[in-house]
């Protein structure tokens, strides 16, 4: 159903942004589930170490801290897009 | 006896110099709330619009992690190891999450149709519905008080327990602390407080993190440790199976997407300055909170091959023992300083939310429209008062009916927002007799649930309650008819 007036111009570009956030969102859910239990579910005796801690904890924990830091970064870099918040026709001034 | 008093100067220095400043900040804050002038309601509840990225990273950050993240999560993740730190890490996105999701959206609307509050958008988008402003307006003083009082116990029982003094000194010079700066310089007091005491945590969490493990001398030998002591510490599911799948699934429900829903949080993503500063804030905002919630979490399970906890005290103290063991006296000052911080930065951020509810959205709204500015400023500044002094008596002897609302304030708002607030921002045909509908089911379900039935298919109740209100949501918009144009076209018109 499309509208009868003309959408906000910037209303694209946020879809666009909220998108990219939810995909990232899902990524990390998904890094995380993956390495907690993929490597964390054997018997403790079994564990694999990395750097001292066991290997479960270091990717889905330690790295993911990391990892998800810089992909955000790039995705915001990359997606995100400056614009006016202010309404576009408005003269509302900055009182500042 | 004078080593002992020279350990508590040493104490007792860093904790007085970090509270003045913050009393100063407040004080700042004033003379900015006296020349606002017409402009008093934008600056006293929004800080005039005018966050910058690092201030709106530290403030959302601060805000969420509450006492529960520096004292009662640290002192789960001692019980229960590794697994617990696991579930820590679902809160890692709540940056990104709040201000991807609702971030431009959300500023853009509230500029258009010039809110203040979370309420006012809310207000608009459903078309002046007297009963969507009422049940907002109640279901956030309502949880919040509690929330708030809650927390004000803490922190007073904390300062109890670094200083020994009683605890009605602690209450009341840490209540009164918080209300001065509050009261006096509004929002934006609030958000730079917050800044102060987000970078006090980070840079605390990371000391007592890197100290904690040399103590136990390196990561390895801290694993064996845990290891010898119950394999479970080092397993992703806690002590005998405490940590099923399901349940801390749903985690990425109630601590990270739920968020979306928190008044408190939604707030700050229609204050910030520009676009720019929105952007710089998620990302400082996502690193910071990783660190914090890594590093909070994971020295609260190092601690257990450290530390045992005394005779008469919970787990929940676990992080200020610690730091009493770890550290000399002036440094334990200062990070003792810094859960107090965590406590302050979620109370004031409530506290001003409370008072711009009743002022804002109900007061100017039905009773009376027509206020001098002088006249609103007093009166904006007496409600955020007399809320306090309510919140500091409630707190000197919590009435058993708090503490029980307190365990579902977090999710009872959530039930209450989310869907108002999403699908009220990205969904047209959404209209008021949805939203009704969608806080009625929501609330009533999470209640219920939590009371009835405490895990659903494993799950925590919030997941299954906002299943249900988003059922409700669909089902009765659809049953009536759509939103006007007008609303229409102020909210996605161009």
């Amino acid at each position: 159903m499309k509208s009868r007036f003309g959408e906000d111009s910037r209303y694209k570009q946020t879809r666009k942004e909220t998108i990219s956030m939810i995909v990232l969102l899902i990524a990390n859910i998904v890094w995380w589930f993956t390495f907690a239990y993929g490597f964390g579910s054997v018997d403790p005796e079994q564990y694999v170490y990395i750097l001292g801690f066991p290997a479960w904890f270091f990717l889905s924990c330690i790295v993911s801290v990391f990892l998800f830091s810089i992909l955000t970064w790039i995705i915001v870099s990359l997606v995100f897009k400056d614009m006016p918040l202010e309404e576009t026709d408005g003269e509302e001034g900055e009182a500042s | 006896m004078s080593g002992e008093l020279s350990y508590l100067i040493q104490l007792w220095v860093p904790l007085i110099s970090y509270l003045c400043i913050v009393i100063l900040i407040g004080y700042y804050s004033t003379r900015k709330v006296r020349k606002a002038g017409d402009r008093f309601i934008d600056e006293y509840y929004l800080g005039n619009r005018g966050l910058g990225g690092y201030v709106l990273a530290m403030t959302l950050v601060a805000t969420y992690v509450s006492a529960s993240s520096f004292l009662g999560g640290p002192g789960t993740a001692y019980s229960q190891g590794l697994g617990w730190v696991l579930l820590a890490m679902t809160q890692i996105p709540a940056a990104y999450i709040t201000l991807g999701i609702l971030g431009k959206r959300f500023a853009i609307v509230s500029r258009k149709v010039r809110a203040v509050t979370v309420i006012d958008v809310i207000k608009e988008r459903y078309g002046n519905n007297t009963i969507v402003v009422l049940m907002t307006s109640v279901a956030t003083v309502s949880f919040l008080i509690v929330a708030v009082i809650a927390q004000f116990v803490g922190g007073a029982r904390l300062f109890q327990t670094i200083t020994g003094l009683p605890y009605i000194v602690g209450l009341v010079l840490f209540g009164g602390i918080v209300l001065i700066y509050v009261t006096w310089g509004g929002f934006r007091a609030v958000v730079l407080t917050d800044t102060l005491q987000g970078t006090v945590m980070l840079i605390g969490t990371i000391i007592i993190l890197i100290a904690a493990f040399m103590a136990g001398g390196g990561v390895s030998s801290v694993m064996q440790e845990l290891y010898n002591t119950d394999p479970d510490l080092i397993t992703p599911f806690g002590v005998d199976n405490f940590i099923t799948v399901p349940w801390i699934s749903s985690f990425w429900i109630l601590v990270c997407i739920g968020i979306l829903g928190l008044p408190q949080n939604a707030i700050r993503a229609m204050a910030y300055k520009n676009s720019k500063s929105m952007h710089r804030a998620i990302v400082i905002g996502t690193v910071v909170s990783g660190v914090l919630m890594l590093g909070l979490h994971l020295s609260g399970s190092v601690a257990r091959v450290l530390i045992s906890v005394p005779e008469g005290l919970t787990t929940d103290s676990i992080m200020p023992l610690l730091a009493m063991d770890l550290f000399p006296a002036w440094l334990v000052g200062i990070f003792l300083a810094a859960p107090l911080a965590t406590i302050m930065s979620t109370v004031d951020s409530q506290l001003i939310l409370m008072s711009s509810t009743i002022m804002r959205d109900l007061y100017i709204s039905y009773v009376n429209p027509d206020l001098s500015s002088d006249k609103l400023k007093v009166l904006s500044m007496l409600t955020t008062a007399i809320l306090g002094l309510i919140i500091i008596v409630a707190a000197l002897n919590p009435p058993s009916l708090i503490i029980w609302i307190n365990l579902y304030a977090f999710g009872g708002l959530e039930a209450t927002f989310f869907w108002v607030l999403v699908l009220g921002l990205y969904w047209r045909r959404a209209n008021a007799q949805g939203a009704i509908a969608s806080m009625g089911v929501g609330i009533i379900s999470f209640l219920l649930i939590s009371e009835l039935w405490p895990r659903p298919f494993g799950a925590h109740p919030i997941v299954l309650a906002l299943i249900l209100a988003l059922i409700a949501f669909v089902i009765a918009t659809y049953a009536t008819s759509p939103p006007s144009d007008e609303t229409i076209e102020k909210f996605w018109g161009a």
